[in-house]
């Protein structure tokens, strides 16, 4: 059990380590030097922002497909605010909100119709992404340049973008509402089994549609980095991104059966990720090679987690 | 007397990991003697047959068969032996035809083609010789009654000739009529020169079929005998190892004032009356209506017609607000609604009431952790610690933790359905003193009040102070149990006179 215990808690650490491994191999010693590891946090920002919310509905066995299109939305919503001389503070404020208005639809249509998230989401991520072309009409969004454009850039004074701080802090909240708030217990209960959850009087309906608002919020979040990268309002960019959120979410230990997942192991999931496509773009691999490598790497995870589940099991039998 | 027994274990040890399951058990069974293995849940005995089978490896000790030295490398093996086990869940193709399932794994062949007319006769052979040549070879096996799979699962064993046969609960997916009829069978076999193991938690089944009995605790011989000179009594105290009339203590109960009142709740117009310092029963069959009704009180259905009062608060409220007014529920459905399997102890022990571990929303695990381990102690689950996860838990520990919960969140009127289904005779016995003492009050707690749903009406009669039986959602009046006996509870549960 306690190397069980040791692959559970260590398995995405142990995988980061071996594939920075490989590219300092692959690459050279400078991959780990400082201003790569800076491009690393950057590139790792916008999906792991969005899969720490992704994190706390995979716990509570939910599924959110409109993650990208609603990046895409926050991005048209900051263009239009800062196009009709809004504040650049005002502009993310909306954003955000707007986000966390189609996440509190999400979660009243999974609670109320009780159809699975899987297709309410994915009915939300078309029409999330319509509303994004609607607004901007189809088009890109040109917007005056404010500080939100400096969220991701380098700031010599602060050793990374403020974005990744951001991202940083958010982890550490994520972290401590799963592990030591009432909401985050809910949250383990529901997803591990609904029914024992309503038995001990969990509100379990307000308890989703709560965290399909948070999870959408930290997406519109996602979406004010994606801006900033971008520059300007897009509604056709994030295209698919939800699959790589919830791929980070699995690979950090994640179980789309829900009860399982942790903050600091979405983290490592999102980063490993970054890692493996900026190793490779660096080391001159074509964009396959990736593709495969992290598709290898989504597999292994969750074979890992099987593996130590069955190895569990088989002492359980004594 | 001088023939060596078909079969004997000796000092069979096995260990998994630092849990000792078998510490030097000896079996031996004779040609054509029936012999019962009972014990409590845990006490090594799918173990024990684990070995014999060859599903397990022992660690120490000496097996032999007929005289001469025993040693299955797997199931296959002991199967060629003439060992066959007939598991509690059968082991069969349900779509293949029964002289497939029959012949499966040893098909006759030549040259790798199914010989099929003797296939067919083997099977019809194996199935003669049970007495139940009726059963059509051609058949799939998964239209067949489970009584009748069952049958095809034991002409299995006889078609490779088989020597020792190993029933694992094998009446717990039968009828009454089915299982009469498999009491038959295992007679003729005893009478054909079988040498059976009969494992059951029925003691009335075991009364009825086996010859002699072996009693196995905590993975030791701890009795045996002839069932014929052993009373129920005797084998129970030899399961718990403590005489039966001390399963049901009884501290002093004053009924206090009523704590849950009940009028004409719908369906089937339910009334009724709990008061603080009783256990009141429900008796009735599976289907009665007797869970609805607990689910209904605690908000899990809604109430269709019917006044209820829990103290002050009149009418229907939501758990979350039950448990607020001091109402807690234990859950028959242990798997799918008591517990939260992935979770650990403490997560599922304190989940309906995660305050004051931590200021304001905040949960700290040290003191949820605590709060845990003093219900760990008290009920005396046996857990590695409050973060195992409770699926690894046996399920008179799961039990008790489902039952810790409401002393956890320190509930007044607390609603138990089925409560000891499927746990052992030991963690019964703890469940049983527990609800006593909770009702008799005391450590400067006001008794409280248990409503309590079985379908074990020993269990019923030797807990409660008054029971109610219902049948067909009705419920009768409560009644002192001074006044009932058991055979009075099975007649108006199954409908008949009052």
């Amino acid at each position: 059990m306690r190397t069980g215990e040791l692959l559970a808690r260590g398995g995405p650490l142990v995988g980061l380590v071996l594939v920075c491994v490989v590219f300092v191999f692959l690459v050279g010693p400078q991959f780990l030097g400082p201003a790569n590891l800076e491009l690393i946090a950057r590139q790792t920002a916008i999906v792991c922002t969005a899969a720490l919310g992704m994190t706390l509905v995979i716990v509570a066995a939910g599924i959110d497909l409109s993650v990208g299109s609603i990046v895409s939305l926050s991005t048209v919503v900051i263009a239009i605010v800062l196009r009709h001389a809004g504040g650049p503070g005002l502009a993310a404020l909306a954003a955000i909100a707007s986000a966390a208005g189609c996440g509190l639809v999400t979660g009243v249509l999974v609670t109320r119709l009780k159809v699975v998230p899987f297709i309410v989401t994915l009915g939300m991520m078309l029409l999330v992404r319509g509303a994004a072309k609607g607004l901007a009409d189809e088009r890109r969004l040109e917007a005056p340049i404010t500080w939100l454009n400096d969220l991701l850039r380098t700031a010599s004074a602060a050793l990374v973008p403020l974005g990744v701080w951001m991202m940083a802090a958010l982890a550490l909240v994520v972290a401590g509402i799963l592990r030591y708030t009432r909401f985050g217990r809910h949250l383990f209960a529901i997803g591990s089994n609904e029914r024992t959850a309503r038995l001990c009087g969990v509100r379990v309906e307000r308890t989703k549609v709560a965290v399909y608002a948070l999870s959408a919020a930290l997406a519109g979040l996602a979406g004010v980095l994606q801006f900033s990268k971008l520059s300007v309002g897009d509604p056709t960019v994030a295209v698919g991104l939800e699959l790589d959120v919830i791929a980070a979410v699995i690979i950090g230990g994640g179980s789309l059966s829900g009860g399982k997942g942790t903050a600091l192991g979405t983290v490592l999931g999102a980063t490993i990720m970054a890692v493996i496509q900026i190793g490779c773009s660096q080391r001159g691999l074509p964009n396959w090679v990736q593709q495969i490598v992290t598709g290898g790497i989504i597999v292994a995870a969750v074979a890992l987690d099987r593996w130590r589940l069955r190895a569990g099991a088989g002492e359980r039998a004594a | 007397m001088t023939d060596p027994p078909r079969f004997e274990m000796r000092g069979i040890r096995k260990a998994f990991g630092a849990t000792v399951a078998l510490d030097g058990v000896g079996l031996a069974v004779r040609a054509g003697e029936v012999c019962a293995l009972v014990g409590p849940n845990g006490a090594g005995k799918s173990t024990l047959m684990g070995v014999l089978s060859g599903a397990l490896v022992p660690d120490g000790g000496t097996m032999a068969l007929d005289g001469s030295a025993y040693r299955p490398r797997d199931p296959l093996a002991a199967r060629r032996a003439g060992v066959a086990m007939i598991h509690q869940e059968l082991s069969l193709a349900p779509h293949l035809s029964v002289t497939d399932n029959v012949v499966l794994g040893l098909e006759p062949a030549r040259f790798g083609v199914v010989r099929r007319a003797e296939a067919r006769d083997r099977a019809t052979q194996a199935l003669g010789r049970l007495g139940h040549a009726d059963i059509d070879p051609a058949a799939a096996v998964g239209a067949l009654p489970p009584a009748a799979q069952q049958l095809v699962e034991i002409a299995r064993a006889f078609a490779v000739g088989c020597r020792v046969l190993v029933l694992d609960e094998p009446t717990s997916s039968l009828g009454r009529e089915d299982a009469r009829r498999l009491f038959e069978l295992v007679r003729r076999l005893r009478a054909d020169g079988q040498a059976v193991v009969y494992i059951s938690h029925f003691l009335e089944e075991v009364k009825e079929v086996a010859d002699r009995f072996v009693v196995l605790r905590d993975g030791r011989n701890v009795g045996e005998g002839r069932t014929e000179a052993a009373s129920h009594d005797d084998i129970v105290s030899m399961m718990i190892g403590r005489r039966v009339g001390e399963m049901y203590p009884r501290g002093q109960r004053t009924p206090g004032d009523v704590v849950l009142d009940v009028e004409d709740l719908g369906p089937g117009g339910v009334r009724f009356a709990l008061r603080r310092g009783e256990v009141l029963g429900i008796a009735g069959l599976v289907g009665a209506g007797r869970t609805r009704l607990l689910r209904t009180l605690f908000g899990l259905e809604p109430v269709r017609a019917g006044r209820v009062r829990l103290g002050v608060h009149a009418g229907a409220f939501p758990p979350s607000a039950r448990w607020e007014q001091g109402m807690g529920l234990v859950s028959e459905d242990r798997k799918g609604e008591g517990l939260a399997a992935s979770l650990g102890v403490a997560d599922n022990l304190t989940l309906s009431r995660l305050d004051g571990l931590g200021p304001g929303p905040i949960v700290l695990p040290s003191r949820r952790d605590a709060a845990a381990r003093r219900w760990i102690d008290r009920l005396d689950v046996r857990c590695r610690g409050p973060r195992q996860p409770v699926s690894e838990l046996s399920g008179g520990n799961q039990q008790k933790v489902a039952l810790a919960r409401l002393l956890h969140h320190d509930v007044d009127v607390m609603l138990l359905d089925e409560p000891t289904r499927g746990i052992d005779v030991g963690s019964k016995a703890q469940v049983y003193e527990l609800v006593d003492a909770l009702v008799a009050g005391g450590e400067g707690r006001a008794p409280r009040a248990v409503l309590l749903v079985s379908s074990d009406f020993p269990e019923l009669l030797g807990v409660c102070d008054r029971i109610a039986v219902m049948c067909r959602g009705r419920l009768g009046a409560a009644r002192p149990v001074s006044e009932l006996d058991e055979h009075r509870l099975v007649l108006e549960a199954a409908g008949g006179a009052a």
